[in-house]
């Protein structure tokens, strides 16, 4: 079942791809607040092109 | 801070999203004729192109990749650019992604109904499209990235993470699935062979429906449903464990496919363990989305926007919890090859998919064409014709799965199988299949009706194709000393140096590990196994031609059941030479692993009345007629070419056989044909059938010779 450690390899290459993904997102403070993007979405930050909506 | 203007590039959401709905209808439609040939047969007209082990496939690819496709790229094209507060890094980039993704589409339709497949299952589409698949994919992820890189917000939002794993999982497992040898310009063979060609099939497969018609669903729905209902999103912090659980846990689910097959039993059981496990994670999310509404319950009632994505969540919660319940083998041996798997699939496809899809529609083109909604009534309408179109879809199917299996399983007291005809345990679920073709129906006339109503809405409204807006410029948070190493400058873009580490590592692991290990395969081999003879492997190919395994599977699971059934239970060592794979995943007719053994063997004048027209051998068959495979002469120029495609795979075949291949052919054709005019059938012996029933009447035999010599 060689087909097994291909298996294995590649996907245990794609998860140390979002363990370091991870570690970087924990590192540049993207996860330090968890309140406030999910309300700052909320805010368009652009006019909607007709006025009487 | 200095605020910097710029606006957001609407016309290319406008494209994916006109696509989207296009080949939404399309996609369904064919699906309907699929589910109507089920019940009667004669729709497939007796014509090639229409029958339905060509018609599945394109239904599949064009409901997946063209429907939900294109409704990945509209909703990540309009939210990306608003999350990130940046049009997208390049115009040029958008529109090749999106004609790529259309012509991708086209070939498909051009060639799926004629026979151009690599028969695995959602990855049909031959060597030429996916190179070309690949190629967009990049566009695409490069589009994507370089936004990002350009972003005016710090923070990446969670449905952003969604989509950077979409891209990164599936041109993975995209790549590892489609490594084939090609044969000619639309003829490959897979690289791996039987139980691993199956094994990498199913880990593609599986994860097709967790890195493509979940993942990026779940970004959108971390966008859209705040949007919808003007609330953030119920908890923040469970998002983000949401995403990294499931994106973790999702790639080692595949095996949960191959339950009781020829897989290693370690194998099958890691698969259980991890589709478990994936409860936790699915069943967060769906909570999250859900729990966005609390407080907000009254404006579901007004919405038809929420009303679709609440509907969505709910079905996503179902057969994220239906799955794992799937995954354990005493409920797998019950559900698997039934269609139980179809009720399954279309909870997630109609319930999560499409009504996610179009609660997305009903808010973005109101959205975008400055108008309101030309008929919330309409909409309403929509809504409850398509779940009810759900219901009437999945109960008979649950019905029809779990009726058929009970059948397939019963014993009368005496020991004998209560139906030893297959057929029988067909035609009593023709009431199952025309109800679920009319629940099907139901939903199609739904979206009809939204298309009316969106394109009035859009009618009422002007197009605006470029949004302004304005943020400030993000400040670098380093800046680089002078004199620095060049490698330095790569190592503070960890986006960039994941994705080109990554592309490094597999395209090394590719090209060394593939061809070294696979070759010589370590499977128990089993010593009367031998390769297919040419008029066989050619037989074999008119059998992944025709789509034989969207109804057959052949792989007999090691149950008194069907051991009774069908003869010896498949053992890994007899797929060797099977390049691809045919173990099928439903069985719409019987199973096919031992058709020419002793146990099941029909004379060849049975294998050609009965593909000239089922019916007069089995009364009320819905398996379609194949007049055409009489007519058509077999086309013998690649047969050296293939003989050599094998040896380079693996297959033993002798040095210089390639060059006697079509004498031996044409000598094993003659026979049959002799045999064939012995039973008052006159038939020439260049014709497509003989290799079929040659092919057919190989299957299962080896592994008895084997039983012999012992």
């Amino acid at each position: 079942m060689s087909v097994m450690i291909i298996h294995i390899v590649v996907s245990l290459i794609i998860a140390l791809a979002f363990l370091g993904a991870f570690i970087w997102a924990i590192k540049t403070n993207q996860y330090d607040d968890d309140y406030s993007p999910s309300v700052r979405i909320l805010f368009d930050d652009t006019k909607p092109n007709n006025e009487n909506v | 801070m200095e605020l910097e203007k710029f606006s957001y590039d609407n016309s290319i959401v406008r494209k994916f999203i006109i696509a989207t709905v296009v080949f939404g209808v399309v996609g369904m439609l064919v699906g309907l004729l699929a589910a109507l040939q089920l019940v009667w047969p004669s729709l497939g007209f007796a014509t090639d192109f229409l029958t339905f082990g060509r018609i599945r496939p394109l239904h599949t690819n064009a409901v997946i990749f063209a429907f939900v496709g294109n409704g990945i790229f509209a909703g990540v094209y309009y939210s990306l650019q608003r999350l990130l507060k940046a049009r997208m890094w390049s115009d040029m980039l958008s529109n090749v992604n999106f004609w790529g993704w259309q012509i991708i589409i086209l070939s498909a339709v051009l060639t799926l109904p004629f026979g151009y497949t690599t028969g695995k299952e959602y990855a049909e589409l031959e060597w030429p499209i996916d190179i070309a698949i690949t190629l967009l994919w990049v566009v695409f992820g490069l589009n994507m990235i370089m936004t990002m890189v350009k972003r005016r917000e710090r923070h990446i939002y969670v449905a952003i993470w969604f989509y950077l794993a979409t891209f990164v999982t599936v041109a993975i497992l995209h790549i590892f699935n489609s490594f084939e040898l090609p044969v000619s310009f639309l003829k490959s063979y897979s690289w791996y062979a039987g139980v691993q060609d199956a094994l990498v099939q199913w880990w593609y497969g599986h994860n097709a429906v967790a890195f493509f018609l979940t993942t990026p669903y779940l970004g959108l729905m971390y966008y859209f449903v705040p949007k919808a209902a003007n609330r953030p999103v119920y908890s923040y912090r469970l998002s983000i464990i949401h995403f990294w659980a499931l994106i973790f846990i999702y790639i080692w689910a595949g095996p949960h496919h191959l339950l009781y097959t020829a897989l290693p039993d370690w194998a099958q059981s890691l698969g259980v363990v991890f589709s478990i496990m994936l409860i936790a994670p699915s069943w967060g999310g769906m909570l999250n989305g859900l729990l966005t509404l609390r407080g907000a319950w009254d404006r579901v009632r007004d919405s038809a926007v929420l009303k679709f994505m609440v509907v969505a969540i709910t079905c996503y919660g179902m057969t994220t919890f239906e799955g794992p319940m799937m995954s354990l083998k005493s409920v797998n041996a019950i559900s698997h090859f039934t269609d139980w798997t179809i009720a399954h699939v279309h909870i997630g496809g109609l319930g999560w998919n499409g009504f996610l899809t179009f609660g997305m529609l009903y808010f973005l083109v109101p959205k975008m064409w400055g108008s309101k909604l030309h008929s919330p009534t309409l909409a309403n309408f929509h809504f409850w014709i398509g779940t009810l179109g759900i219901i009437f879809y999945a109960i008979p199917m649950y019905w029809a799965g779990f009726a058929q299996s009970q059948m397939w399983t019963d014993f009368t007291d005496d020991g004998f199988l209560a139906n030893p005809i297959f057929l029988d345990t067909v035609t009593k679920l023709a009431p199952m299949y025309a109800m679920r073709a009319f629940g099907g129906a139901i939903y199609i006339i739904g979206v009809l009706v939204m298309v009316y109503n969106l394109i009035m809405t859009a009618k009422a409204g002007s197009f605006q194709k470029e949004e302004p807006a304005e943020a400030a410029a993000l400040t670098p948070v380093y800046t680089p000393h002078k004199g620095e190493h060049w490698h330095r400058a790569l190592e503070r873009k960890p986006l960039i140096l994941t994705v080109l580490a990554l592309v490094a590592v597999s395209i090394g692991g590719l090209f060394e590990i593939i061809p070294t290990m696979l070759v010589k395969s370590n499977i128990p081999t089993i010593s009367s196994v031998r390769p297919y003879t040419p008029l066989e492997l050619e037989g074999r190919d008119l059998y992944i031609k025709e789509g034989c395994y969207n109804c057959h599977s052949q792989m007999i699971r090691p149950f008194r059941s069907e051991t009774e059934r069908y003869g010896e239970y498949s053992k890994a060592g007899e797929f060797v030479y099977d390049h691809p794979f045919q173990w099928g995943s439903k069985r719409t007719g019987p199973d096919l692993a031992r058709e020419g053994g002793s146990k099941l063997r029909k004379p060849n004048s049975w294998h050609y009345n009965h593909m000239l027209d089922p019916t007069i051998l089995s009364p009320g068959s819905i398996m379609p007629p194949y007049p055409w495979l009489i007519d058509n002469e077999l086309d013998m120029s690649l047969t050296a070419k293939k003989i050599n495609a094998m040896r380079t795979l693996g297959v033993p075949y002798p040095v210089g056989y390639e060059n006697r291949a079509v004498a031996d052919l044409q000598a094993q054709a003659d026979a049959i044909a002799s045999d064939l005019a012995g039973s008052g059938i006159e038939v020439a012996s260049d014709r497509e059938i003989i290799a079929l029933i040659a092919y057919l009447q190989r299957l299962g035999r080896d592994i008895e010779n084997e039983v012999e010599t012992k």
